[in-house]
């Protein structure tokens, strides 16, 4: 469970820093793309681990990729019937899971040298730890920039600057909370 | 004018990295100093040149007649991972000078998600050859811009002092909003 402090991908290792900024226009947002992130984490992880032994040695990050790939295929697929407005608010950034560091990072680190239940778990922890930076810094931008909060208007949606939801709020917040993480919460 | 319009806003207007928010790894990774930037936008721009045109032939010839373009993801991942690699090995021949100094973030171009985000926007786009090749190399120019910009501003940063929580990353991320704000005084161009 290190994954959601001390190994947070987005505030420590600063991993996957384009659905980050890329997706968190609000906090709903946010979560789905932590979530869809978080489904593929799991899954590729515990195939790979499963196959580890399969795989020659020099072709290793290829076939990861493939793995991966796939797995962000059947995600694509499955959001676009079911949450087919999420689908739309995230766009090419559900495709984009597959480049994500994050998940070919934690191949090549823990699912490549560790057992099935504990990739899978590893996938676990730092899919939760993404999710939730993910949805603070949704969450931070959709109050910021658009007064409301998982959608619900907290009726001062005129007094707030639209900047945060743009782009710049984008870097902007990442960057505040990053220094909020560093001085109360990194040991 | 159809083509200056895509130039000037896949530039400018929608720049890949400061406004769609793609290839931010390397943005942050590699653009400590202006050459390696450099270095780094012209491997990029190649690569991205390159896949375009190699991804658009796959797409209108194989993918769309078989009806699988389902497999869209997963074959321009392998294509890109593929070339990546071919330039490499053409770059540690031809030049290796660069290709010391690209060092590891070479390889990492594979996972650079503005190759295979334009890639994707551009099927999605659905612009013929010609102009999916304009728009791929002014989409790499304008990363190259915003990478160059932001190495200058950062060896600047270096000999600042900064309050310690703020090191590092985190005032890069500052840094990089600001030069965002500036970057939105081009909206409404195209």
């Amino acid at each position: 469970m290190k994954g959601i402090i001390k190994e947070n991908p987005t505030f420590v290792l600063v991993l996957g820093m384009c659905p980050t900024l890329g997706t968190t226009t609000s906090a709903i947002n946010g979560l789905g793309m932590g979530v869809a992130t978080m489904a593929v984490l799991i899954m590729s992880n515990a195939v790979i681990a499963m196959i580890k032994n399969l795989i020659p040695d020099k072709v290793r990050i290829p076939a990861f990729i493939v793995v991966i790939a796939s797995f962000v295929t059947v995600i694509d697929m499955l959001m676009q019937a079911f949450v087919p407005s999420l689908y739309a608010a995230l766009g090419v950034f559900i495709p984009l899971i597959v480049v994500n560091c994050i998940i070919l990072g934690r191949a090549e680190a823990f699912a490549s040298k560790n057992g099935i239940l504990d990739s899978a778990l590893d996938g676990v922890g730092i899919g939760l730890g993404f999710t939730l930076s993910l949805t603070t810094i949704g969450a931070v931008r959709e109050i910021l920039g658009s007064g409301s909060i998982f959608g619900i208007s907290l009726g001062i949606a005129d007094y707030m600057p639209l900047v945060f939801v743009l782009a710049p709020g984008a870097f902007l917040v990442l960057g505040f909370l990053m220094v909020l993480f560093n001085k109360y919460l990194k040991k | 004018m159809e083509y200056f319009a895509i130039i000037i806003g896949a530039i400018f207007v929608n720049n890949v990295v400061l406004a769609q928010f793609l290839g931010i790894c390397p943005f942050l990774g590699v653009s400590s100093k202006v050459e390696t930037s450099m270095g780094m936008g012209a491997a990029v721009t190649f690569v991205m040149a390159l896949s375009s045109v190699v991804v658009w032939l796959i797409q209108e010839y194989i993918l769309i007649p078989l009806g699988i373009e389902f497999m869209q993801t997963i074959v321009f991942i392998l294509v890109i991972a593929a070339l990546v690699q071919m330039v490499e090995i053409v770059l540690k021949k031809v030049s290796p000078a660069l290709y010391q100094a690209l060092g590891i973030f070479l390889p990492l171009i594979t996972t650079n998600c503005a190759v295979l985000g334009v890639a994707l926007l551009m099927v999605q786009k659905e612009y013929g050859l010609i102009e999916g090749l304009v728009y791929s190399v002014s989409t790499a120019v304008g990363f190259a811009v915003a990478l160059v910009l932001f190495a200058g501003m950062r060896e600047r940063l270096e000999f600042e002092e900064v309050p310690k929580a703020f090191e590092g990353v985190p005032i890069a991320l500052i840094t990089a909003a600001l030069l965002a704000m500036a970057f939105m005084g081009f909206s409404g161009l195209v």
